[in-house]
């Protein structure tokens, strides 16, 4: 009993004690400490900070459209239709999805660059056109071009929501439809939409949600336009002297809209009863697409292309010659390698911090959600509800919102964290809390009570059940948990940006300090890098979580 | 013994440190700066030409290592602030290029006077009388042009000319938020031109990059035609590398940017900031810094490279960190307001 009080208390503290900070300093006066309600205002009337909410607002409901109108069709194509590759279509939108945001954005500006970028350069040479006399084809510095790059890393969201909707909605409605003579045009826009409405609009709101809190895609592609948007502006804030109060209340719009949203999104998605009815299907009978093949998996090659395709290729080719902007011929280079991991100071230390915050953050991560996991599902403990509330609650909390947070609580006695890792580490467990929930969840869900249950009879403790029946079996759960936090960890970029020092760097802001100097050449090493290690430990999780199903 | 030697060690630093004094690398400044093993050096120069420093340090000092910390300078300004502000000491020398910062740092006490002999020789304005800090080098904030994109006789002279709307949408300029040599030119130019300037300037469709660093690499990659802002040294690194584009000297004039160094009073490796600060401004060091570095140097003993315009042959606006300190904050707001983030 005592051990789980102290559980939730540490859990409610790592939410409470930055989001309280928040609260109180975006109430008072920086200097004076005394209770004001500026800042607020300011946020409110200052065209400075309007026009960065607006500019949020507007870019991140378009990415959520964008994201509808690629991912919902792409994700009936997938688990409705006789579509070739089906696998491997799936594989490269999980590709995507691993694929860090602000690794895409820094390979963008060498593929839409207007005048530099590749795709332009081709454009330009194709047409006889010259750069500069004509409109480039794409100028990714845009709040459009951060638009279309976000929707590139944040539609697999969107795709994941209504492929597995459908995968667990039974087709027999849909082959009513048919046997009734519908077309599957018709059936799908009468019969399979609306039961995938949930999904979708859930999807949509997961997509905003992304979009708009976001820092590392709006601070390369749309600052160098001159827009700024709530997390580059909240960012620009901490420059010195750091505008704290301001921060704080700048900080509120984007808590407020997220836990309004995800609220929303759990009403929709708790209405779905409706669509789970009759036992068991029988199998999905595939919609035979004909000649809408190529179509079809064109609107896959357009999407996937944009996400990962064109992208890894440029960050390939960046990484391997000495002007990104130059043909291949004869400048070819090993140089950046040898600079990244020979002679640039930071390298090192950059890895090296952020193993040990991945490492430390995933270990405690996985102890405290495999914890907490157990004493809420098993409802050993009295409030296991709560528990399990405190776990997922931080999933309602920006990274960026977080940083500012925890920068306010530990910058100052009794508890100083910057400075050391320890403050980038809480920011990591708080944040990957939630995904590890989720994971243990499913795992221990998948172990009958009945078999702790059967040692308890024959005389067992719990702790020697636990140990005995019940790890086993979620092994494999739980080191998938433990790779999927360490992985959301070593790509965080937008907590860590107001939260690190010259000593506790990582391998993120590494490679943005290197943007703001346009080194692409080191930068494209260090993605490659990351992207590497991030695919070798999805493949792991894939190992891990596969054996547990046979 | 020991704690004898250590005594005498201080009383023989106290006497040394007197300004306007120069302090000599001695042996036992190595031996006691090996012993720290580390010096932490915070500094707003390009990336690489700050490793190609610390290579030169270590062939000379081998068991000296040096950390870089490279960022923009009022990104450095920040990051120390913030840490001294949290009682965090992890900087021993740091290097801005915006001469205001070494003025607060100074008034709020936190830098130790330490005059490198080589320094002692610089000319009065690029000494600082107390002896804390020193032009470590300087740059012009300069105009350039790709000459691919852009003829010789077409190639604007002036900033009026940047007004003309044939460069919109070419132009590509630093962030005086970011860059201290950004935030010194800034203030030349409204002291020259006016804000009205900047709000005709933006009208013109600028891209807005951070470092003074960027412009002459999107420059060199053809992105864009011409830089309104960003640093000469890089402009004459990527004409070494055989990239398409030259510097402006601009007829209205062109910022001069001095980027001096300093020791911070509690660096936690205080000697081998010592050894580290007189090897940043011997000959050696400067003459990298000039030769692969593009800057420019004050020391008297330094060679400009063939090919490179002399200063004496260019209009200058001199930097003024004086007048500039009480306006920083706003000359970034103004211009933020123009330009964005």
């Amino acid at each position: 009993m005592p051990f789980s009080i102290a559980t939730a208390t540490f859990m409610a503290a790592l939410v409470l004690v930055p989001m309280g900070w928040l609260a109180v300093t975006s109430l008072r006066d920086d200097a004076s400490k005394l209770f004001t309600l500026a800042h607020y205002r300011q946020l409110f009337v200052d065209p400075a900070f309007l026009k960065p909410l607006i500019t949020t607002l507007w870019t991140s409901a378009a990415v959520g459209v964008l994201c509808l109108a690629t991912a919902a069709p792409m994700a009936y194509l997938v688990a409705r239709t006789d579509l070739p590759f089906k696998r491997l279509l799936r594989i490269l939108v999980l590709a995507s999805f691993v694929t860090p945001p602000f690794v895409g954005a820094f390979a963008w500006v060498l593929i839409g660059g207007p005048n530099a970028g590749l795709i332009n350069q081709l454009y330009y040479a194709l047409t006889g056109l010259k750069p500069f006399e004509a409109d480039s084809l794409i100028n990714i510095f845009s709040a459009w071009g951060m638009v279309f790059v976000m929707a590139f890393y944040t539609f697999p969201y969107v795709f994941t929501f209504v492929a597995n909707s459908l995968d667990m909605i039974p087709s027999e409605l849909e082959e009513a439809s048919a046997i009734f003579g519908a077309s599957p045009w018709r059936t799908a826009v009468h019969v399979t939409l609306p039961l995938a409405m949930p999904a979708i609009l859930a999807g949509f709101i997961v997509a905003f949600l992304q979009s708009m809190t976001l820092f590392g895609v709006p601070a390369i592609l749309a600052l160098p336009a001159g827009v700024d948007t709530m997390t580059t502006k909240i960012w620009s804030l901490f420059q010195f002297p750091p505008q704290l109060g301001l921060a704080a209340a700048a900080s509120l719009p984007l808590l407020l809209v997220t836990v309004v949203l995800l609220r929303t999104q759990q009403v929709i998605m708790g209405r779905r009863g409706y669509s789970i009815i009759g036992g068991k299907s029988t199998g999905v009978r595939p919609v035979k697409l004909g000649v809408w093949k190529l179509p079809a998996l064109g609107l896959f090659a357009i999407v996937l292309g944009c996400s990962i395709v064109l992208p890894y290729a440029v960050l390939v080719r960046t990484a391997f010659v000495k002007n990104w902007a130059a043909p291949m011929a004869g400048n070819l280079s090993l140089e950046h390698w040898r600079f990244v991991f020979l002679e640039f100071s930071q390298t090192r230390a950059a890895f090296l911090n952020t193993f040990i915050l991945g490492a430390t953050a995933a270990t405690a991560g996985t102890i405290l959600v495999v914890t907490v996991g157990y004493l809420s599902l098993r409802r050993v403990v009295w409030g296991y509800r709560y528990l399990a509330f405190l776990a997922t609650a931080p999933v309602a909390i920006p990274g960026i919102v977080l940083g500012v947070g925890l920068f306010l609580a530990y910058t100052h006695s009794p508890l100083v964290l910057y400075g050391t890792l320890a403050i980038i580490f809480l920011a990591y467990l708080t944040k990957e809390m939630p995904v590890g929930y989720q994971q243990v969840s499913a795992s221990l869900k998948a172990v009958h009570p009945e078999l702790e249950e059967a040692g308890r009879i024959f005389g067992a403790t719990r702790l020697r059940t636990l140990w005995e029946i019940t790890a086993p079996l979620i092994r494999n759960g739980v080191l998938a948990t433990w790779i999927l936090i360490f992985i959301g960890a070593i790509r965080e970029l937008s907590a860590t940006i107001l939260l690190f020092t010259a000593k506790t760097k990582t391998i993120s802001v590494s490679m943005f300090d290197l943007r703001e100097s346009n080194d692409w050449g080191p930068i494209a090493v260090l993605s490659l890098t990351m992207l590497t290690l991030c695919f070798a430990l999805i493949a792991l999780v894939h190992h891990f979580t596969d054996r547990r199903r046979t | 013994m020991k704690m004898l030697r250590r005594m005498l060690l201080a009383v023989g630093l106290a006497a040394v440190a007197l300004p306007g004094l120069a302090q000599e690398t001695t042996p036992a400044m190595i031996a006691a700066a090996e012993k720290e093993g580390t010096v932490v050096w915070y500094t707003s120069v390009d990336v690489k030409v700050a490793e190609s420093i610390k290579k030169a340090f270590n062939a000379q000092y081998p068991k000296i290592d040096v950390e870089v910390e490279r960022s923009g300078s009022e990104r450095v300004f920040q990051r120390i602030n913030q840490e001294y502000q949290s009682n965090i000491h992890n900087v021993d020398v740091v290097n801005s290029s915006d001469a205001s910062h070494f003025l607060f740092w100074k008034q709020q006490k936190w830098l130790a006077a330490h005059t490198p002999p080589d320094a002692a020789r610089f000319a009065a304005q690029y000494r600082d009388p107390d002896g804390m800090y020193f032009a470590w080098r300087a740059t012009l904030d300069c105009m350039a042009y790709n000459t691919n994109l852009v003829k010789e006789s077409d190639a604007p002279k002036s900033y009026a000319d940047l007004l003309d709307p044939k460069w919109k949408g070419k132009l590509v300029k630093a962030h005086p938020s970011y860059s201290g040599t950004s935030l010194t030119g800034t203030y030349a130019l409204v002291k020259a031109l006016g804000w009205d300037y900047f709000e005709k300037l933006a009208k013109n469709g600028v891209q807005q990059l951070q470092s003074t660093t960027a412009p002459p690499k999107t420059l060199a990659s053809g992105e864009r035609a011409v830089m309104v802002d960003g640093n000469e040294y890089n402009v004459f690194i990527e004409m070494d590398a055989k990239s398409p584009i030259k510097p402006i000297y601009a007829r209205e004039g062109t910022p001069f940017v001095t980027s001096p160094t300093a020791i911070f009073a509690a660096a936690p490796h205080p000697n081998a900031a010592r050894v580290f600060q007189n090897f940043l401004y011997s000959v050696k060091a400067q003459q990298i810094l000039v030769d692969t570095g593009g800057q420019r140097s004050v020391h008297p003993d330094v060679k400009e490279p063939a090919g490179r315009t002399p200063l004496k042959d260019i209009k200058l606006l001199p930097d003024d960190a004086q007048g500039m300190l009480p306006q920083i904050n706003d000359i970034k707001k103004r211009y933020t307001a123009i330009f964005g983030s």
